[in-house]
């Protein structure tokens, strides 16, 4: 292994036995009895040689012939679905299972962060869980009291730290946790989803402490759902599908692969039910700029919708609504027969709308329609949060790189420049 | 701070294979095993009024009872010594065993937060329940200390030989509670034995009474309890009552090491599966 190679994996394979579940997770009898009660029948069964003992393993291929490299100082994001076998690739990169085929090599020591307060006990003090946890994670008593201001002030908890945790919030637990795992001063350090805690302005102490510790030139091996944080603070991303190394390389280029196949969600709305009302919306859809409903943010974005009438309405007037994670309506867009005339016939209608600039923040939303008579004001139909779609602003380029995280959206503008005398 | 040494170690992980680095990864985990058994005592006593006397309360609440019921009652010899210095002097290595017993069954798995999600060698878990067994045998020990003070007892040279006594006995506790640790991530069913099978172990070792009570031909058989030895070798260095019985000490001893030699054995082999069994 090269001299700056710090992890060399090859041929990495991880394989769990699962049997079915009245046998237990192993396919094993899983207790005493239950072995008694197998030697016991054994007799019985040669006896009866049809009664054979089925003992159904399945075997599950959690990694499969995984292998990569990570030069030091290397921040490598890993991406991938839920049970794409992230979580056991980093099981077995911490030593914590053992591998079923392949190798792995390390450089130094490797800390994890699992797992916000992994170890923590409820009972003692913030003070006396500082020390546990940070014995936990492999950390000398020495090192701990050097860095222990440093972790109270970044937990900020200085006035708790003699309560027991179990009186703590929810928040300041999570805090004091990532202070810990954070001051960890590994060669290798690796961090799983744990910046999906605490409020924002904690999440955003936890990126930059992130990036401040990638700037160590130690290396990192950051598994995240977050891609806005993969796009930030990586180098080089790896995208596991179903156990094995899909993609290898450009962070961005991970990014897109995996949002390509994260496609399943559809965007697209279809109606269910029998056609009951003078007129539906039968299918919607957005078409965003990147498959998987992901929009990269400044590209225009297009809504269609079909709506089928049965009775011909003479003021028909349709709307949609824009909704934020937290269903909160951001953007209206509306279109009245007065003004464009439509649905006055039997048929499928097609309506398409284009916002050419939309400046929604980066975030996920979904839509709201609403079909209505606007001489009698009374809504002939409304469909609910469809259409999901997620904006971001990783696809954005400019001459210099740029953070991301920067802003939450882009106003056009216009610079003027003059050079007096 | 990193030692220039750390920066160097290189690790390799291959299947199917043992850690070549495993008791040197447990020397440099043991602040780990200090700070575990560190929070069991802390936490026992968390939210009692008595505290830590408890630590001396619950030997002295039995050695009462034992004397009342084989002294009293049982008529039992006390082999010239004052009954409850003799009682005391099983207890204190009894104690050992017993909390040490006790506590590992359930260790890996309350601990299996850590074991799922961090890595150290696992050994440290059980071993540092035999860290709080033996804070335990320590207050213990100084309550005999005490009591036989008060009983006049006087110490002899015998009692030099007490840290290898105490030796004898941390490796007596070793054994059965690595391998009772280690089982019972597979097997839940410990959980249900191992506290009956204490019970009666109480009675079972000479701890409420001498074992000079064994009529001689059973002495050889009773021996082959290894507590048999820890526990007479206690009451030996302490007061002397009765001369050591030798081929039964040596007995109980072989057989404590057989049973750490397994205990670890079985340790090591399960060891590597207790993340995907645990």
């Amino acid at each position: 292994m090269s001299k700056d190679v710090v992890i060399s994996v090859e041929g990495l394979g991880k394989c769990y036995q699962i049997g079915h579940i009245e046998k237990g997770a192993t396919g094993q009898p899983n207790t005493l009895s239950e072995r008694i009660q197998n030697a016991a029948a054994l007799p019985m069964r040669m006896l009866r040689r049809k009664h054979k003992a089925k003992r159904r393993i399945e075997q599950f291929w959690a990694l499969k012939d995984v292998g990569f490299e990570v030069k030091r100082g290397e921040v490598l994001g890993i991406i991938g679905r839920n049970g794409a076998g992230k979580s056991t690739l980093l099981k077995v990169l911490s030593r914590i299972t053992e591998p079923t085929r392949g190798e792995v090599r390390l450089k130094g020591r490797v800390g994890s962060l699992l797992e916000v307060g992994t170890g923590f006990h409820p009972e003692l003090t913030g003070r006396e869980n500082i020390f546990l946890n940070g014995a936990i994670l492999g950390m000398s008593r020495q090192e701990i009291r050097a860095r222990f201001d440093e972790i109270v002030e970044f937990a900020a908890v200085a006035n708790f730290l003699d309560t027991p945790v179990k009186h703590y919030s929810s928040g300041m637990y999570v805090r004091l946790a990532f202070a810990v795992a954070a001051h960890l001063r590994t060669e290798i350090l690796i961090v799983d989803e744990v910046l999906a805690v605490g409020d924002m302005e904690f999440q955003k102490k936890c990126l930059g402490k992130m990036g401040e510790v990638t700037q160590d030139g130690r290396t990192v091996l950051f598994v995240s759902h977050n891609m806005q944080a993969v796009s930030t603070l990586t180098t080089r991303c790896l995208m596991i599908h179903q156990g094995r190394c899909a993609f290898q390389g450009d962070p961005r280029q991970a990014i897109s692969a995996y949002l390509e196949g994260e496609a399943v969600s559809g965007t697209t709305y279809v109606m269910d039910k029998a056609a009951i009302a003078a007129a539906q919306v039968i299918k919607a859809d957005v078409l965003t700029s990147e498959p998987g409903g992901t929009h990269v943010w400044g590209q225009p974005l297009r809504f269609i919708f079909e709506i089928r009438v049965k009775n011909p309405l003479q003021n028909a007037s349709f709307s949609f609504q824009i909704l934020d994670s937290l269903q909160q309506p951001v953007v209206h867009a509306w279109v009245y027969d007065s003004e464009t005339p439509m649905l006055r016939s039997y048929g499928v209608f097609n309506l398409e709308c284009t916002l050419p600039e939309p400046r929604l923040y980066m975030g996920k939303y979904t839509i709201n329609t609403y079909l209505a008579d606007a001489f009698s004001k009374s809504t002939i139909e409304s469909v609910e949060s469809i259409c999901p779609f997620e904006v971001v602003m990783h696809g954005m380029h400019r001459d210099r790189p740029w953070k991301d995280g920067a802003c939450k959206y882009l106003e056009t503008w216009d610079w003027k420049i003059e050079l007096y005398n | 701070m990193m030692k220039a040494t750390n920066c160097e170690t290189e690790i390799l992980i291959q299947a199917g294979q043992h850690e070549m680095h495993y008791w040197r990864d447990l020397w440099r985990y043991r602040e780990l095993l200090y700070f575990l058994a560190w929070r069991d005592i802390l936490v026992r006593y968390k939210q009692t009024i008595a505290g830590g006397a408890w630590a001396l309360l619950r030997p002295l609440l039995n050695t009462i009872v034992f004397t009342v019921l084989f002294s009293r009652l049982g008529k039992f010899p006390s082999d010239g010594v004052p009954y409850p210095v003799m009682v005391l002097a099983g207890m204190v290595p009894w104690q050992l065993f017993s909390g040490s017993v006790l506590g590992a069954t359930q260790s890996l798995v309350t601990n299996s937060n850590l074991i799922s999600k961090v890595y150290f060698p696992r050994l440290i878990i059980p071993c540092s329940t035999l860290g709080v067994a033996f804070v335990d045998f320590l207050f213990t020990f100084t309550l005999m200390v005490l009591v036989a003070a008060w009983y006049g007892v006087m110490p002899t040279m015998r009692l030099a030989t007490l840290p290898l006594l105490a030796l004898y006995a941390l490796l007596a506790s070793l054994g059965p509670s690595v391998l009772i640790a280690a089982m019972m991530v597979k097997f839940r069913d410990f959980k249900h034995v191992v506290p009956f099978l204490v019970q009666i172990g109480t009675f079972v070792c000479p701890v409420g009474y001498s074992s000079s009570a064994i009529p001689e031909k059973w002495r050889l058989l009773y021996s082959c309890n290894p507590m048999v030895g820890v526990i007479d070798g206690f009451r030996w260095a302490v007061h002397g009552g009765t001369p050591l019985h030798l081929p039964g000490f040596l007995i109980s001893m072989g057989i404590t090491l057989l049973l750490t030699v397994v205990g670890l054995w079985y340790f090591r082999c399960t060891e590597r599966t207790f993340a995907d069994v645990i």
